[in-house]
């Protein structure tokens, strides 16, 4: 079996930066670039070359939003909840989004092809209530846009 | 030093040290949550936060260290307010179920809330309801009690070095929990409880066997046998109004009669038991050039902690079983004999200061009777409750003996429950061995006492052993490092998982308090000093059980039922 593509690219940090515990982060935003998710042998392969306990790795990864364990859809969308975008009712957002796609905050669809998610700002206050779907932004949203965004990618 | 006003209270004290322990020297004691001695401070609870002349905010006085002319003050009206506020929102997010919880009466922060002067909580909970983790045969968590102040996380990386529990998640989500929130029994845990002996409040304890035992009690058909560890009869006194160093052999003894076990042996005679097969172990491995340097084995905590960290370093191991699980398969198979009793009628109940002891005994392998052969482990805290709920008034209780079977005990088997206690029990018999001349002086001093890590050299008739001796897995480390390195020069390595030894367990009355540790140890080497025989060998039902039933140290029957094998279990 050939090695997991995260390998290479923590190796690569691993060679410049050197074993410290410094470049975790580092190491764990190229993983979730490269596979899309933090599947738990890169969890214990971090452990290993950087000393740091597994418990202390995940910790950081359930710190950071954008980080997750959970192999994701092919679109992940995430949505903002901070207060800005709050004051803008994201929350009938959300409930337009989960309707249509019959998930919930945090999961993701059966056909593998969406993943929701609730966010802390994303940078988008001005156009509040904002998401992203992958990297792309989306703001000033309506129900009726955020229907046909979702319309457009499943179609 | 340094010179600063505590309370208008001039008070010197050396350069480095905290405002906190300062303080003490103005007679304040300062109310604190996450701090504990013996764990680094954290500054996360705020609690102890105390005013500076000059600062615009209050600051932790466990982590803020003092400077010259500072003047602080540590109940102003600012300070009080702050601590009432910071104590109302914990209550806010915990649960109010202080009636049925396990640190009824102990719990630091319903003490704090009290002491503090908060009356009322103006707040709802904004706490989701969690699942227990009850993944663990020995220890069970609720995130719902958890205040998150991190004293077990502290041990369990810091002084314990098994690190597997840590903060996850942000924010108002924050819980303490495990690698992929597995849970304990998944993850790497040694099941060692020093989380529990930290915790401020119930949101870790042992998984009861209280009602399972108190069944057996009640079952007529049952035939209810009872082994007691060394260390219980150094701490149970704690719990049931007794000074601290109280030994309550006797009344232990009298108690679990009360409770209507049918026959109360003791642990301390199979702890003699592991000392002559261990030592005779040692003196195979000596001089018949075994794997050296030979490791204790008794201690389960460190056993399950070597099979994940150090599985390279197994065949060190003493293939010993520890004295619980060497006197489970013999009360179903020698007790049973001798007493004519049906092994499958016996339910065989130990008394733990420990509670990887309740994983120990659910071992697979640990069927050697043809039964499970030790069925319910009991913490002390868990007998505590059971003579309590008795209404047995243990103080005035006469002193009874165990019954000699398999109770009778010489003060090297009491010992076993102190750091450096099995060592100084192995050499006596092991000196005893080599040269067939008895150890004149039995006092080992060299390795007794708190620090973390002690060795001797012993002069066994002109061969020179080396010992090592350690308590606490991150001590412990210290010594495997060096074996794995190829560079130990010991023969024969004590460890226990416990800081303390057996004394400090995570089965013991809640304390994390070494100098009580200490205390509770030196309880033991009183006795030992005190009893008839103090040497394993010279126990004459250890004579008998080798004359009637085992027949030889390390013999075809000693092998099938005293020795065991261990399992390399890695890292998750």
């Amino acid at each position: 079996m050939s090695a997991a593509p995260w390998k290479a690219k923590v190796d690569d940090i691993i060679t410049q930066q050197g074993r410290v515990k410094e470049v975790l982060l580092p190491c764990l935003g190229a993983i979730q670039e490269v596979s899309g998710y933090i599947p738990q042998p890169a969890i214990s392969y971090l452990q290993e070359c950087l000393d740091v306990p597994s418990v202390d790795i995940y910790g950081v990864i359930t710190f950071y939003g954008m980080l997750t364990t959970k192999q994701q859809g092919k679109y992940v969308i995430r949505l903002c909840n901070s207060l800005p975008c709050h004051l803008n009712k994201s929350e009938n957002i959300l409930r337009v989004v989960e309707r249509k796609l019959g998930i919930k905050a945090g999961e993701t669809s059966p056909d593998g092809k969406f993943t929701l998610e609730t966010v802390a700002c994303l940078g988008l206050c001005d156009k509040a209530p904002a998401m992203m779907i992958n990297d792309k932004s989306y703001g000033n949203l309506t129900e009726a846009t955020t229907q046909e965004i979702l319309a457009e990618l499943n179609g | 030093m340094v010179t600063l006003t505590i309370d208008g209270e001039s008070v010197s004290i050396a350069e480095g040290t905290s405002i906190m322990d300062a303080a003490e020297q103005a007679h304040i004691h300062i109310p604190r949550l996450c701090y504990l001695e013996g764990l680094d401070a954290y500054g996360g609870c705020r609690l102890c936060a105390v005013e500076i002349e000059g600062e615009p905010r209050l600051a932790a006085s466990c982590m803020r260290q003092v400077s010259p002319g500072m003047k602080v003050l540590t109940h102003s009206p600012r300070v009080r307010k702050a601590r009432r506020m910071i104590v109302e929102l914990l209550l806010a997010n915990h649960p109010t179920e202080c009636f049925t919880c396990e640190r009824n009466q102990i719990c630091e922060l319903l003490k704090l809330a009290f002491e503090l002067g908060v009356t009322e909580v103006r707040f709802n909970s904004l706490k989701p309801v969690y699942e227990l983790d009850e993944t663990s045969s020995a220890i069970i968590r609720d995130s719902n009690k958890c205040i998150l102040c991190g004293r077990c996380v502290r041990v369990c990386h810091d002084v314990q070095t098994v690190s597997v529990i840590g903060f996850i998640n942000r924010g108002p989500d924050t819980i303490v929990s495990t690698l992929m929130e597995n849970g304990l029994g998944n993850v790497e845990c040694t099941n060692c409880g020093q989380c529990i002996q930290v915790c401020p409040v119930g949101a870790i304890k042992e998984r009861s066997a209280v009602d399972e035992v108190w069944a057996a009690l009640d079952d007529p058909t049952k035939h209810v046998v009872v082994q007691e560890a060394p260390a219980i009869r150094a701490a149970l006194g704690e719990e049931l109004g007794l000074s601290p160093g109280t030994l309550v052999a006797g009344r232990m003894h009298a108690a679990l009669r009360k409770l209507g076990f049918d026959a109360v042996f003791d642990t301390n005679f199979s702890a003699d038991l592991t000392i002559m097969e261990e030592a005779s172990e040692l003196v195979k491995r000596v001089t018949e050039g075994g794997v050296l340097p030979q490791i204790t084995s008794c201690s389960p905590g460190w056993i399950k902690f070597v099979e994940h960290f150090y599985p390279d370093l197994l065949p060190n191991v003493s293939s010993c079983k520890s004295p619980q699980q060497m006197f489970g398969p013999l009360a179903k198979t020698y007790y049973a004999e001798k007493g004519s009793i049906d092994p499958a009628k016996i339910v065989s109940v130990s008394i733990m200061p420990c509670t990887a002891k309740k994983f120990e005994a659910l071992r697979p392998e640990m069927t050697d009777s043809g039964f499970q052969d030790v069925d319910y482990v009991l913490t002390t805290r868990e007998l505590s409750r059971m003579i309590k709920e008795a209404g047995i008034n243990f103080a005035s209780l006469p002193d009874e003996p165990a019954s000699e079977l398999m109770g009778l005990y010489s003060g090297a088997g009491t010992i076993f429950g102190a750091t450096g206690g099995v060592m100084e029990a192995a050499l006596r018999t092991a000196y005893k061995l080599v040269t067939n001349k008895e150890l004149e002086n039995l006092d080992i001093l060299p390795v007794r006492g708190l620090n973390g890590i002690k060795t001797a050299t012993v002069d066994v008739d002109g061969l020179e052993v080396k010992v090592a001796v350690a308590h606490g897995l991150g001590n412990a480390r210290k010594l495997l490092d060096e074996v794995r390195a190829g560079k130990s020069p010991y023969h024969f390595i004590e460890i226990m998982a416990c800081p303390g030894g057996c004394v400090g367990g995570g089965g013991q009355p809640i304390s994390f308090d070494l100098a009580l540790r200490g205390t509770r140890g030196q309880t033991l080497y009183n006795e030992d000093k005190a009893l008839p025989y103090r040497r394993s060998h010279d126990n004459p039902s250890i004579k008998k059980i080798y004359q009637d039933y085992l027949e030889k140290p390390l013999g075809e029957k000693s092998h099938h039922l005293l020795h065991t094998k261990y399992t390399a279990r890695g890292m998750k």
